[in-house]
């Protein structure tokens, strides 16, 4: 009797949540795939993905985009993250403080600072117009995008590694040393397994960042298609909602599959951490 | 599979930090092959920077040398001393089973296959943990924790076994049980160790010698028996167990104490000296001895641990027989003999 009243009021409790979920989460993504579902093709949005040459493109240029950004980011940021924790020397805060200053700027700041760097009247322009006589011109390239990607993905990836690096225990590394291990096998052995938790979520992190940037592709993309401009085109100029809607279907989908892929990773590394 | 005793010296090595610490004074030391040497000390008295100083994790400051035999290790890195180091937390790697701990070393070293298994075999069995050997590390207890690190160090055949403060995590009853364990192999292996603790207890139970050190100095070297049965001075002598300070006067063949006298074969004159517990007994009827008030009485099984006022101007701390009954507000009569008293200079 008690057990189904507090069950009853379990599921009061429940109520408001379960209603946010489903209106702002369940509701919207099932009119997605219905979208997807209700063109002139039906369900055959989804194949032409795969069929049709420029869908495919984008999405294969996307993710390797994104994958190369990530493992970037994540070797800059292992690298900078464990001296940054590791040596105090003047300057130390300001330095932190510079790389952690792309978190305050949304995505279409980013791609006019790209531009102000490698764009047609941009910095690197400039200098290799003087040294060499040619104008080296990369801002609108995929190039430019990898640049602006890392660059508000180092942050995010940084501060994680700090906080995870200055929670190794030192004396790992010295048993390793006192065992014989030089510094490339105690980073090998010790430091990198006890930052791999960290480096999976961050990175997980990174890539779904960069799977779905916006503003930073709508700034550079003059000649690339990366999968969020090609769906703000498919809906805003060809008003083909079913190719729209099957396409983020698509791109929430890896980029949630790689999410889950890394947290499964994450725990299990940190359960036999320990 | 014996490990030649490597002989230590270390000649005038200081340490002083970054910051301008000075974590320890000049020190000139000589650790015998094969011996076990225990630094004792509080927090702070740079019995662990002198072990670094050794293992190779700290550089001494100029002028400083270390020799291992006769070969100077000063300038060589920890990788290069082949030295075992054991940690107070355990310092296992979480990412490896207990048989790829204890691998690691050889593994490093480039030992085949074959010989590894062997030789990680063998670790395990003497440190009786065979069973244990492919558990991940937070499987392990604290106990059983040490002794993988234990096998991990001395897998790869160290010139010398460094302990740091080894047993200190662990609770009362495990913590004597490794100690006797620790002993044991360290008799049989006849590996020259140096061993870390604020532990007096064990200290002494381990120590071939004891190194008493206290703020970057050594307060007193000497086998666990002459530290604690003539403390060079104060510190010593209260660092390592427990002292009572007595002060009184001879005269005409008596000591007089506020408890009252006691026959006194020395010259007259005033006299200041400490003395163990232990030292002090309960007097046999109608024999002389010094009357005080038992202000506690603690019951510790193997004896009880008396304070009594009113012998001496200070409490004095008595370990009486665990069979005579004696409680808080009982009187109770005192006597010592004069060669158990430690002549205190300063």
């Amino acid at each position: 009797m008690s057990d189904m009243r507090e069950n009853t009021l379990l599921a009061l409790l429940l109520a408001p949540a379960l209603l946010v979920f489903v209106a702002f989460f369940l509701l919207p993504i099932g009119r997605l795939a219905l979208a997807a579902g209700s063109g002139p093709d039906g369900i055959m949005a989804y194949a032409a993905i795969l069929t049709d040459a420029r869908y495919r493109e984008s999405l294969i240029a996307t993710v390797l985009l994104s994958a190369g950004v990530t493992l970037a980011t994540l070797a800059l940021c292992a690298v900078c993250g464990l001296f940054l924790e590791r040596n105090r020397f003047p300057g130390r805060a300001v330095l932190i403080g510079i790389m952690t200053l792309p978190l305050s700027f949304p995505g279409v700041v980013v791609g006019f600072l790209v531009i102000m760097l490698a764009g047609r009247q941009g910095l690197i322009g400039d200098l290799t117009q003087a040294l060499t006589g040619s104008k080296l011109v990369f801002a609108y390239s995929m190039a430019g995008l990898f640049i602006g990607y890392l660059y508000f993905s180092i942050p995010r990836v940084i501060l994680t590694v700090m906080a995870s690096a200055e929670k190794l225990d030192r004396r790992l590394e010295e048993a390793a040393r006192s065992l014989g291990a030089s510094t490339f096998a105690v980073t090998r052995d010790v430091i990198l397994p006890g930052l791999l938790p960290a480096l999976l979520s961050s990175g997980a992190i990174c890539f779904a960042t960069s799977m779905g940037a916006f503003g930073t592709a709508f700034t550079l993309a003059t000649n690339i298609d990366v999968l969020p401009m090609v769906i703000y085109t498919e809906f805003t100029l060809h008003a083909n909602i079913a190719m729209a809607a099957a396409l983020s279907l698509i791109l929430g989908l890896i980029t949630w599959a790689v999410l889950a892929l890394a947290r499964t990773a994450a725990g299990s590394s940190v359960a036999a951490a320990g | 599979m014996t490990t030649p005793g490597t002989r230590i010296r270390l000649t005038g090595c200081a340490k002083t930090f970054a910051d301008g610490t000075r974590a320890l004074e000049p020190l000139d030391l000589e650790v015998n092959a094969g011996e076990t040497l225990v630094f004792l000390g509080p927090s702070g008295c740079g019995k662990t920077t002198t072990l670094r100083l050794i293992a190779g994790l700290e550089m001494p400051d100029a002028c400083g040398r270390i020799l291992f035999d006769d070969e100077d290790v000063t300038a060589l890195p920890i990788e290069k001393r082949n030295v075992g180091m054991v940690f107070q937390s355990y310092a296992l790697f979480p990412n490896m089973s207990v048989a790829g701990n204890i691998a690691y070393g050889l593994k490093i070293r480039r030992v085949p296959e074959a010989e590894r298994r062997r030789r990680v075999a063998e670790m395990l069995e003497m440190m009786r943990i065979t069973e244990l050997a492919d558990r991940s590390i937070d499987q392990l207890s604290g106990g059983q924790r040490q002794r993988v690190a234990l096998a991990r160090a001395l897998a790869v055949e160290p010139r010398v076994l460094l302990l740091d403060e080894p047993l200190t995590a662990l609770d009362a009853k495990l913590r004597e049980d490794l100690r006797l364990e620790i002993d044991r192999l360290l008799r049989r292996l006849g590996i020259t160790a140096i061993y870390v603790t604020h532990d007096q207890a064990e200290a002494m139970a381990l120590g071939d010698r004891i190194v008493v050190m206290s703020k970057g100095k050594v307060a007193q070297i000497g086998r666990p028996r002459d530290i604690y049965l003539k403390p060079a001075d104060r510190f010593v002598a209260d660092f390592i167990g427990n002292i009572n300070r007595l002060s009184g006067m001879v005269r005409n063949g008596l000591l007089e104490l506020p408890g009252g006298t006691l026959p006194w074969d020395s010259p007259d004159g005033p006299l200041q000296a400490a003395l163990r517990p232990e030292s002090l007994r309960i007097a046999e009827d109608g024999l002389p001895g010094l009357t005080g008030t038992v202000i506690s009485a603690f019951f510790l099984g193997d004896r009880q641990r008396l304070l009594v006022e009113g012998v001496a101007p200070e409490p004095l701390i008595v370990d009486a027989p665990n069979r005579i009954e004696i409680s808080a507000g009982d009187t109770v009569r005192l006597t010592f003999d004069a060669d158990a008293l430690i002549p205190l200079s300063h």
